[in-house]
């Protein structure tokens, strides 16, 4: 059986008895943080900042039988919701049915101090989770076993009861009149195989409720007597506030208030409709210094123009591919566009600031930031800001910044009345933090046998972590190269003599920041295409080419088995064939391997992905449904990258500002067949939401290229 | 101006601007929250409704034009206990991620499997053009055509 870590549980009676709280603090670091010292190689640099003393994850258990589990982490779609419940409930002894999962609010104690992103839920809540679960249920039956007067190893925990020799209780019976617990040291987890539900396809815990449409959103949030606001947002690059003219908007039906900032200027109304319409007739100034066009952006971004540092070095591959002249040495560019995260639910909060406190209901994956850029603003203490999380439409990194938090809680401030402000579409797609676009130098250099002997990705990306309110700038500074710009940037194959990656830092005029899989795709995009590039030239079958270079380590193998897998799997062919051709790619994200075979045809300069075979070993499934479930949205999400989406900028705007214009995949797009395996590599759950987005556009790029014969370079992809 | 709407077979009347959208009448003066915003210019989908029986983007809608006409939001499509066909095949099939855009993915599905019964995979690529950001599209193909089976069954047996 594992072993419990060392980590201070904290248990509090609900008043009167009627329940028991039971946390655990978080000692473990940080899995986000985890990821920026293994960047470093130097954990000591970095230490944990987080308010260690409180409960990060806790249980409620009320008399009535119901055990509530108060999740730090939010539900976007990933799935983490029904993954946590079903590690709790496995340790615990309760059936699906009889927990409930809430998410915390910041007012009863969740100090998640960063977010919900970067892939880590699951896999940083799979130990403590699973302690917290079991030193419940060792509560639990010490006590039930004192009511039934029976020696502890009397009574079993199954379905919610504490079972004895000739009597049962109810967790809710247990806990009811307790005021005094001990808390067991290291009580023993299951083993795997042991497990009912951890492991297994269990339905989503929220699925009734989305299928019924039933209120759980940010944008479905209310709360008594709620008036509407809407704030006036710039529609340029680098424009600043400068004042309004709010005349026409004041008299405007149903206005309540106009209210002017020093940064913004909004207005609450009775409706919506009239807030947008008021909105509307309100006439801002903006000052910008200059103007931006696409061509601007490009310029700065090529390779060599912002700040270097080298992410990974072994030889000397500088030297051996210097002569770029050289008939030996392969050079290729490749490029991708700046990206909208285009989440359907827009962007807004429903806040109610009152003398002392304030309350603000909203989509966010950062409730500790919302929480203390709120206070800030309001002039409060951390403590009387109580955030909320709703459900979130749609997450993708889009709400790793929520300035619309502190907007709304301004509005209601104005007024003294709960007021719920949104975006507009419009506004969601020119201030997006978007995806930073990309601009990436391949070259490489073969041996008489078909080897590489040196290899070279140099990338320039704008920024993703930095500048980012989850990060300190110290940690800017520390790392010199920015972790999610080069997230895919290195090679993974290492059996190579000379291979290096160089990430150049480019500080674009607008916004950009973490989009699903940071600089995965484009990087990826670039160093498979470019792997297939090689391997034509050596005319061996690409996906052999790709094996010979991968060394014999842990990751190595487990990448070497997904794809082989994925090859046997898929039928790989390197040829095309009944106007149809597969391509080949893989990568590894955040230690999960994972392999795409593309199946598509290509009519009138339109590539369509008929199939794609995913296989992607993320170390144990806790729900192998939803992480199929993760790899088939994160293929359709990459297919709508990599053929479709792209922002431009036209005289200073971001431009389309709608769908439709900012073309997405579709139903028609989305492949009919996508058949994904999971491997279950190492039994400790890692990431899965993100890396099966990796592999996609190079899949897709170098099957292209086996009907076309013409080799895409640029993302979203045209073969005309 | 006072209007008469009949949503989810429930007749009622609504004291509004009537060239306001029909969304905003039944998410915010109705409070059925089901029915999503997500772009304001019937370009994703996410507000979908049936008026008499066929897909509407409610955004788009002025609300005058609902007067004496059915409308149906996902809150009468069915019930937890009684599902629509389309809602059960969705739960079967595990389709929503986020969710937020499947109320309007769901409502174009029964509009569509009014019109053809038995949906063909053109059908579906011509007919069910809402946006979803999760990329559910995979396994919403199998639940439309799920939802047919189920449709097709419950008819025959009634």
């Amino acid at each position: 059986m594992a072993k419990v870590s060392r980590r201070k549980f904290i248990v509090r009676s609900l008043i009167g008895g009627a329940g028991v709280l039971v946390g655990a603090t978080y000692l473990a670091r940080n899995p986000l943080r985890r990821q920026l010292y293994d960047l470093l190689d130097d954990p000591s640099m970095l230490a944990y900042s987080g308010d260690t003393s409180q409960p990060f994850m806790w249980f409620e258990v009320t008399r009535a039988n119901q055990v509530i589990l108060h999740s730090p982490k939010v539900e976007m779609g990933q799935g983490t919701f029904t993954g946590l419940v079903q590690i709790a409930c496995d340790e615990l002894e309760l059936d699906i049915s009889q927990m409930q999962i809430v998410h915390a609010t910041s007012a009863t104690g969740n100090i998640d101090g960063l977010s919900t992103g970067g892939s880590t839920s699951v896999a940083g809540l799979w130990q403590p989770l699973r302690e917290l679960s079991a030193t419940l249920r060792e509560m639990l039956k010490a006590e039930g076993a004192k009511k039934l007067d029976v020696a502890v190893d009397q009574v079993r925990a199954s379905a919610g009861t504490i079972i004895g020799p000739s009597g049962s209780l109810t967790y809710g019976e247990v806990v009811e009149g307790v005021t005094e617990w001990e808390v067991p040291e290291a009580p023993p987890l299951k083993d795997l195989k042991d497990y009912k539900f951890i492991g297994k396809p269990v339905s989503r815990v929220d699925l009734v409720d989305k299928v019924m449409g039933t209120p759980m959103f940010g944008m479905d949030a209310q709360m008594p007597d709620m008036l509407y606001g809407s704030v006036v947002r710039p529609s340029k690059i680098g424009a600043k506030f400068k004042g309004a003219d709010v005349s026409k908007a004041a008299g405007m039906p149903g206005v309540v208030k106009v209210v002017q900032e020093d940064d913004f200027v909004g207005v609450v109304a009775t409706s919506m409709t009239e807030a947008e319409n008021a909105k509307k007739a309100i006439v801002a100034e903006w000052e910008t210094d200059r103007e931006w066009n696409t061509k601007d952006i490009e310029d700065m971004l090529l390779v060599g123009k912002g700040e270097a540092m080298v992410i990974q070095k072994e030889g000397d591959a500088e030297g051996e591919l210097a002569d770029e002249n050289g008939s030996q040495v392969l050079r290729s560019e490749y490029k991708s566009p700046i990206g909208a995260h285009a989440q359907i639910e827009p962007n807004g909060a429903v806040a109610y600031v009152e003398a002392d406190k304030a309350t603000v209901m909203i989509s966010t994956q950062v409730v500790s930031i919302t929480r203390s850029e709120v206070a800030k603003r309001l002039g409060m203490e951390a403590t009387q800001v109580n955030i909320v999380p709703t459900y979130l439409g749609g997450g993708f990194g889009r709400r790793l910044h929520t300035p619309n938090a502190v907007q709304a809680a301004v509005l209601s401030k104005a007024v003294g009345k709960p007021v719920k402000c949104f975006f507009s579409r419009q506004e969601e797609f020119q201030n997006d933090t978007f995806r930073p676009p990309t601009h990436h130098v391949m070259k490489g250099k073969l041996d008489a046998n078909g080897k590489i002997t040196a290899i070279e990705h140099q990338f320039s990306s704008g920024d993703v972590m930095f500048g980012s309110a989850l990060l300190p700038p110290v940690v800017g500074t520390i790392l010199g190269a920015d972790g999610g710009a080069i997230r895919g940037g290195s090679f993974h194959y290492r059996n190579i003599p000379s291979f290096r990656a160089v990430s150049w830092r480019v500080q674009l005029p607008f916004s950009t920041s973490w989009w699903r899989s940071l600089g995965l795709l484009a990087n990826t995009f670039a160093i498979e295409s470019f792997m297939d590039e090689l391997a034509e030239l050596t005319g061996k079958d690409p996906v052999a080419f790709r094996l010979d270079h991968i060394i014999d380590d842990e990751a190595g193998m487990r990448l070497k088995q997904v794809i082989e897998t994925a090859r046997a799997k898929s039928g790989y062919q390197n040829t095309a064939a009944d106007d149809r051709a597969m391509g080949f790619a893989c990568s590894t994200d955040a230690g999960t391997p994972c392999a795409h075979v593309a199946e598509v045809s290509v009519t009138d300069g339109a590539i369509r992905v008929h199939k794609v075979t995913c296989v992607m070993d993320p170390g144990f499934a806790v729900n192998p449904d939803q992480v199929k479930a993760q790899c088939e949205g994160s293929i359709i999400m990459g297919i709508s990258a990599s053929l479709f989406e792209r922002m431009y900028v036209e005289k200073s705007e971001l431009k389309p500002i709608i769908y439709g214009p900012y073309r997405m995949a579709l139903m028609r797009d989305a492949p009919r067949e996508i058949d994904v395996e999971i491997i279950n590599g190492t039994g400790v759950p890692g990431a899965v939401g993100e890396p099966p987005l990796g592999p996609i556009a190079a899949a897709i790029a170098n099957a292209a290229y086996r009907i076309t014969g013409k080799r895409v370079r640029e993302l979203p992809m045209s073969v005309v | 101006m006072k209007l008469s709407l009949n949503i989810n077979n429930r007749p009622g009347t609504v004291d509004v601007d009537g060239d306001i959208p029909l969304l905003w009448v039944i998410r915010d003066v109705l409070d059925l929250k089901g029915t999503k915003f997500g772009c304001g210019k019937a370009a994703c989908g996410a507000c979908t409704i049936l008026v008499n029986g066929e897909a509407v983007r409610s955004c788009s809608y002025p609300a005058k034009m609902a007067e004496g006409k059915q409308i149906t939001t996902i809150e009468g499509l069915g019930t937890t206990k009684n599902p629509h066909p389309v809602q059960q095949a969705w739960i079967e099939e595990i389709v929503p991620q986020c969710g937020y855009c499947q109320p309007g993915f769901m409502m174009a599905t029964a509009a569509l499997l009014n019109k053809h019964p038995n949906p063909s995979d053109d059908d579906i690529d011509q007919n069910i053009v809402n946006v979803c950001r999760c990329g559910t599209y995979y396994r919403m193909r199998k639940a439309i055509k799920k939802a047919a089976q189920i449709q097709a069954d419950s008819t025959i047996q009634s």
